[in-house]
């Protein structure tokens, strides 16, 4: 048995730590660990809440938009202001493309390596690769010239001898199993991926002033000025401009993603059995398509147990709780007791090793994450949860129409869903459903405008004397990675308490007090590896979540009173 | 740590010397050098060869790493990319676990006072290291070992430059930036803002390769050529403020016309950078191009001394001029704020607002 370590697992956002035992060639046992703490809900005391968007923002950098969101609707929530439709139509735009990017990002720059073997595409013919390509996709860039440039690109790079950031990594080991053509047509991927998400994220510059960290949020609505009659507001010009970013988006994510997603998995349908885990997945729902209290939603709230798609279940937040059995805090109940989110107590308390440290004590406290769970049970959350749900009570039709096209074209059955490469296909396909999307909400800027409706902000909230002078909000969000809620307690115009639930310590949290492990250790369990020293399908696993760490680690600091006064979205 | 020269490059990348003189020619503008710098640039940027980068992650979000991957002048930022060799970033990088570390390690051991170090996110001095460990290690043992041995290290974005967020009132963490955690490293530069701007990330590295040195800096050790001028200088409302034009209300017809942000709590006057002039993103938009206030995000400590982000900053010289002065002696007297508030708001403000960091008594320098 090799007891394996890998720290930093890179290729993510923040500070993981996967340890595992391997035993016949398989991982039995697995522990996630986050690194990282900083203790921002801590920061967010006492201040103007509606400054709290902006700090809650910086809990991520790379989705870089959800904080923002899940904080402005918690304080709206508080005090009782409501955004106007231009500002729905905003945030929706803003949110889609969020995700529509951080898709692409995470498949050619954070994950593809995994499967993509740079040194082999060295090895392709470029005529064979242009057949390739052509056959799967009506992609201009295919031609043999084309190709045969890339491969040239690489030969040169990799001759220097000066790999950079593609140094010391695992080029020829035995799990790669993609031909040279596959592999030299997915790096020109990884190359054109990484132009296109700097044009399409060109949408978050237009609606928000800046990415990463867009300005425009308002507690009450956006700052984003609209008028046609303006050249410092949205105007014809700028619908224009997002039309075209948006049908390129549409284009690239059709032609480009979407397929390369399915020639890689065709060379790799054994990891459609492979890492399932926990087998149970929740969504909270998202993009409103109309105004008010309960806007309809254009994915669907929703509980899969046990891999069951006959059965969707509703969500309902009072069943939430978060453990801390195995992370690094206290609580004054006991640490083997689950508490609401509600009830939560804050007080980081490291039992660990002092650093620097070989292994982790991992069967005492080994994380900064907590462990949420519903109703005692964990959940997976993520696009692949979302897309379940929507493929389970099929609505969107679309979804449902994709997840069979691509189960087809796999010639796979939906238990191949719950996997490694489930994961992979989901978040394509949700990607192609946003990103297709986008148009109606763009188009509905432009009728509002024909309309005459400039209003982006509910201003009579804006005064903080115009607030009860104690409330409480929740506010929720489907961020790229899953499910997310912030929960904000206001008094006298202040922050007394702000907590924040969010998708990757759903996914990456520790075992609970009853020894149930969380959806990635879960999920690593059965994953195979060949060589212990090089630990790449472990990464394929991991990878297949998006690791997002510094979302993770949160504290949760409010009284227990304030679950009968919350007011849940 | 020179390697291969560039030239063999744009060989290889089948990049046209327009293309890259058109490259050397918007560098020369972000740095604020003469159009005959271009040819300076291309033949620097064309002989030189490829500094060895590693880039380090501590108490981040990685929005200092996006941004660097929003760098524009898509065909030549892949160049310059490629051209300086990225040796660590666990954000991009393929390896994981131990064969990251050996790339560091390595990399290190090999070019001792050569490489350049960039840091992103704050160090935690709390808990003995414990909130933020990788490979076991502290944050603070990595960043003593990396930026010791760095020719350069850069502070990306306001928490590796000033502590940023984690380092905002109270500090669970005892977050520090690299000026305090690692006192007394060589050639400390102070990329600020949240997030840096990608193009000063790569003006930087550009200008240190054409001019064979770093660019002089602030007393918060920026670049002058990024951090040199406040955002209220260089404001495309500046007008509206000098003219007493103001947003009242979000969505107003000042707001949607583009007038001053100052009453709605606009901390350009406040604050040091080029954002107006290089914008985000392409030069696709910037924050007050799209309605709303400036943050403060490239000083120290602003998550303190710039909140209430929505309040007026006291005492901006100039405010409300216009509402009583005659049209003759507008221009006159927007002359005279602007002298003021390239020279003394700054400073007011800061005095007035809060403390300020340590930053430039413990940085090291040469």
């Amino acid at each position: 048995m090799a007891h394996i370590v890998v720290d930093p697992v890179t290729r993510i956002e923040g500070h993981l730590r996967v340890e595992a035992e391997v035993e016949g060639g398989q991982v039995t046992q697995a522990w996630s660990s986050s690194t990282m703490f900083r203790g921002i809900e801590l920061i967010l005391k006492g201040r103007d809440p509606r400054d709290a968007w902006a700090f809650a923002q910086r809990i991520c950098g790379v989705c870089t938009t959800v904080h923002a969101i899940a904080s402005v609707r918690a304080v709206e929530r508080a005090i009782g202001a409501i955004p106007p439709p231009n500002a729905r139509l905003l945030r929706n735009l803003i949110m889609s493309a969020q995700v529509v990017q951080d898709h692409v990002v995470h498949f050619y720059h954070l994950h593809a390596l995994d499967w993509v073997d740079i040194v082999n595409a060295l090895k392709a013919d470029p005529a064979k690769t242009s057949s390739l390509a052509q056959s799967i996709s009506d992609w201009p860039l295919s031609s043999t010239t084309y190709f045969t440039g890339v491969r040239d690109r690489i030969k040169a790079f990799v001759e220097r001898g000066q790999l950079g950031p593609f140094a010391n990594a695992y080029w020829g080991h035995p799990a790669y199993r993609l031909p040279p053509e596959a592999n030299l047509m997915a790096v020109a991927h990884y190359l054109e991926a990484l132009d296109w998400q700097r044009r399409f994220i060109r949408i978050h510059a237009i609606l928000g002033g800046k990415n990463p960290h867009l300005q425009s949020f308002l507690v009450g609505g956006m700052a984003t000025p609209v008028d046609p009659d303006s050249q410092d507001a949205l105007n014809m010009e700028t619908i224009a401009a997002l039309d075209k970013l948006v049908s390129d988006g549409v284009k690239f994510v059709s032609q480009v993603y979407l397929p390369d997603v399915l020639a890689v998995a065709s060379f790799y349908k054994d990891w459609a059995s492979i890492g399932a885990g926990i087998g149970n997945y929740m969504c909270y729902g998202e993009y409103p398509l109309d105004d008010g209290e309960k806007p309809e939603l254009m994915l669907l709230p929703g509980i899969i147990r046990a891999r069951e798609l006959s059965k969707v279940e509703s969500v309902d937040q009072s069943h939430v709780s978060e453990w801390i059995t195995h992370s690094w805090y206290e609580y004054s109940v006991g640490d083997e007791k689950g508490l609401s989110p509600f009830e939560g107590e804050t007080s980081p308390h490291f039992t660990g090793p002092k650093p620097p440290f070989e292994r982790l004590d991992v069967g005492q406290k080994y994380s900064w994450l907590k462990s949420p769970r519903y109703d005692g049970a964990p959940m997976e959350v993520g696009p692949l949860a979302r897309m379940l749900v929507a493929y389970a009570s099929g609505r969107p039709a679309r979804v449902k129409e994709l997840v069979d096209l691509t189960l087809t074209k796999l010639g796979v059955g939906p238990q191949a869903l719950f996997s490694t490469l489930g994961r992979i296909a989901a978040r394509s396909i949700e990607a192609l459903v946003l990103v297709e999307s986008m148009d109606r909400w763009v188009r509905g800027l432009a009728d509002n405008m024909s309309r005459r409706d400039y209003a982006i902000q509910d201003n009579s909230k804006w005064d903080p004397s115009t607030w009860p002078s104690e409330c409480y909000g929740a506010g929720f969000h489907e961020a790229p990675r899953g499910s997310l809620g912030h929960w904000v307690h206001i008094k006298n115009g202040a922050i007394v308490n702000y907590q924040c639930v969010v998708p990757s310590t759903w996914n990456a949290g520790p075992r609970d007090a009853k020894g149930q492990p969380g959806p990635y250790e879960a999920a690593l369990v059965g994953t195979p590896v060949a060589n212990p020293e090089q630990p790449l399908e472990i990464l394929r696993t991991l990878h297949s979540f998006d690791p997002c760490m510094a979302c993770g680690v949160h504290v949760v600091d409010v009284t227990k009173r304030d679950l009968a006064r919350l007011r849940v979205s | 740590m020179f390697g291969q020269s560039l030239a063999q490059e744009l060989e290889y990348r089948g990049i046209s010397r327009r293309d890259f003189l058109g490259f050397c020619s918007s560098m020369a503008a972000v740095l604020g050098l003469p159009a005959a710098a271009t040819e300076a640039i291309a033949a620097a940027v064309e002989n030189e060869a490829r500094p060895i980068l590693v880039w380090l992650e501590f108490q981040d979000c990685a929005g200092n790493t996006e941004s660097f991957l929003r760098a524009t002048h898509p065909t030549v930022a892949d160049l310059i990319l490629d051209s300086i060799s990225l040796n660590y970033h666990e954000t991009i990088m393929a390896a994981a676990g131990h064969q990251a570390e050996g790339a560091l390690k390595d990399t290190v051991r090999d070019n001792q006072g050569k490489y350049i170090a960039l840091v992103e996110g704050s160090i935690p001095t709390g808990a003995d290291g414990a909130y933020c460990t990788i490979g076991g290690r502290s944050a603070l043992e990595i960043a003593r070992e990396v930026c010791g041995g760095a020719a350069a290290t850069i502070a990306v974005g306001t928490c590796a430059a000033f502590g940023g967020i984690p380092a905002a009132a109270p500090n669970p963490t005892g977050a520090l930036s690299v000026a305090d955690a690692v006192p007394g490293v060589k050639n400390l530069i102070n990329m600020s803002a949240c997030p840096a701007n990608a193009e000063n990330i790569t003006a930087l590295i550009v200008y240190y390769m054409t001019l064979k040195r770093w660019p002089p800096l602030d007393r918060y050790r920026r670049p002058l050529f990024a951090y040199g001028k406040s955002i209220h200088d260089n404001c495309e409302r500046r007008a509206h403020f000098d003219a007493g034009q103001y947003v009242e209300a979000w969505g107003d017809e000042a707001h949607r016309h583009g007038h001053c942000l100052y009453k709605m709590g606009c901390k350009g006057p406040a604050t040091s950078q080029n954002c107006p002039v290089v914008k985000w993103n392409e030069g696709t938009n910037w924050p007050i191009g799209c309605g709303h206030p400036c943050l403060g995000c490239a000083e120290p400590n602003f998550w303190d001394t710039m909140t209430p982000f929505y309040k007026r900053l006291p005492n901006v010289a100039g405010f409300d001029v216009g509402s009583w002065v005659d049209p003759v002696g507008l221009s006159l007297t927007g002359l005279a704020a602007a002298a003021a508030a390239a020279h003394g708001i700054g400073e007011i403000s800061r005095a007035r607002l809060g403390k300020r960091p340590s930053v430039e008594e413990k940085a090291g320098s040469e």
